[in-house]
């Protein structure tokens, strides 16, 4: 049976590991603020990752070394970055191109809620002294080839951030296309959530108890 | 002869009035033509429409020219940064308006305005609250939403170097919404930190060619927001 510990499943910097594991060599990737950003850390052994950051760079490399850094040389977080061997600095509306035209391999996006569809609500929780801010996040569930969602399984109260229907206001609708949470690894199926892996430690019924719709197991997966 | 170099900041804004459309380059404090914001603030205006991407931090740069009251509308993407707090004041207590826009809707519409193109479709924001009340279109079995291309009557931006002709490179990541700001407004000033002499600068390196621009002024060292912010200082 499923264990109520709380400290069950994988850490932020284990879930960042769990989706570096999936980026194929040579991919363009634009991650996402907060989580995602933790994925750089993680390339495995001989993959090489270009990464896009929306305010205008190809090729971001780490943060810089204290006191080195350009107040005009930041990522989308508005944090000092670096830019490596090979980068290209470029306008918005290129960097848009590269995101709504196909050109973007993989973005890795939080997450407020995802629906058992695919929507994503990651922008505003809609409350009424909310300043309402998007950003480019449109834009990329839009355009990039695959949107991969990283994110706590529940919310801090506990609540279950994958459901069948998002209340918070969309994203985009029917957009992602996997979800690591710190429990399991999730696809986005025609059929609903379809679970791939669970964390170590924890069963599909513990995941069920903390998802807001109906898991699919591997047992349910029809043909291959 | 073209010169398109103007002697200081007070003439460059010299002419921007109440009710103006002005786009702002920058995204943060990168790109953000702080010396020319501080100008127009010293010139006194109101009821401006300002689009940027956000809405400036601390009491220096945009924020500044918001707390002055000079700012009526804004239309970014995200006017919540870290130690940004006169716009979302201003915000709750309803004295400003505020357009939403996706962060690549606001660059292509940007694009299109100073391309002649009045509007075009984007798959962004279709099935969310921000594609409410706007013409729908399907291509190819996908959904797009209709955008309006976006002009203004002044752009202020940054740039690292320009020449007399108005021909314009930019430092790294604040390149942004410059070049496309340029493209769109009617009157383009553009602040550098350097000017050199026509033939001085490879036309193969120009970003923004000086068609798109009026006015260049030279302001050799410019301050950054972030600095300013962290020293606590409030423009005026």
């Amino acid at each position: 049976m499923s264990s109520p510990e709380p400290t069950v499943g994988l850490t932020r910097d284990e879930m960042a590991q769990r989706v570096a594991a999936d980026i194929p060599d040579g991919a363009y990737v634009n991650l996402g603020i907060g989580i995602p950003e933790l994925i750089t850390k993680f390339v495995p052994e001989g993959r090489e990752f270009i990464y896009h950051t929306e305010n205008g760079l190809l090729g971001m490399g780490p943060s810089p070394e204290e006191g080195q850094g350009e107040p005009e040389l930041i990522n989308a977080g508005k944090r000092q970055v670096t830019a490596l061997p090979g980068a290209a600095y470029f306008h918005h509306a290129d960097s848009f191109a590269m995101i709504r035209g196909g050109h973007i391999d993989l973005c890795v996006l939080g997450a407020l809620q995802v629906s058992e569809g695919g929507d994503l609500a990651n922008w505003s929780t809609g409350g009424p002294d909310a300043i309402p801010a998007v950003g480019g996040a449109m834009d990329l569930v839009a355009g990039v080839k695959l949107v991969y969602v990283i994110t706590q399984h529940c919310t801090k109260k506990g609540e279950p951030k994958l459901i069948e229907s998002c209340t918070f206001p969309l994203t985009g609708a029917g957009v992602v296309n996997r979800i690591y949470t710190d429990l399991a690894v999730i696809d986005v199926t025609p059929a609903g959530f379809q679970v791939l892996e669970l964390s170590p430690g924890v069963d599909f019924d513990y995941v069920q108890e903390r998802t807001g719709a109906k898991l699919l197991d591997r047992s349910t997966l029809s043909g291959t | 002869m073209i010169d398109k170099t103007v002697e200081d900041l007070a003439i460059a804004v010299g002419d921007i009035t109440d009710g103006a459309t002005v786009m702002v380059g920058g995204f943060g404090e990168a790109g953000s033509p702080i010396e020319l914001i501080h100008a127009l603030i010293d010139h006194g205006v109101k009821d401006l429409t300002v689009i940027n991407n956000n809405t400036g931090s601390g009491e220096v740069g945009l924020a500044a020219l918001i707390k002055a009251g000079c700012v009526a509308k804004m239309i970014c993407s995200y006017p919540r940064s870290m130690n940004s707090t006169v716009f979302p004041d201003l915000y709750r207590s309803g004295k400003i308006e505020l357009e939403l826009v996706p962060q690549g809707t606001l660059a292509e519409r940007i694009r299109a305005g100073g391309a002649g193109v009045p509007g075009f479709y984007t798959p962004a924001s279709v099935g969310t609250p921000l594609a409410e009340g706007k013409e729908q279109r399907t291509f190819n079995g996908i959904d797009y939403v209709l955008e309006h291309g976006l002009c203004a009557d002044f752009a202020l931006i940054k740039g690292k170097c320009a020449d007399r002709y108005g021909n314009v490179i930019y430092n790294k990541t604040a390149r942004n919404f410059s070049p496309l700001m340029a493209m769109a407004a009617r009157t383009t000033t553009v602040q550098v930190a350097e000017c050199v002499p026509a033939g001085n600068m490879d036309p193969e390196a120009v970003i923004t060619p000086g068609i798109f621009v009026q006015r260049v002024v030279l302001v050799p060292d410019p301050a950054h927001e972030s600095d300013l912010v962290r020293q606590g200082v409030s423009y005026p």
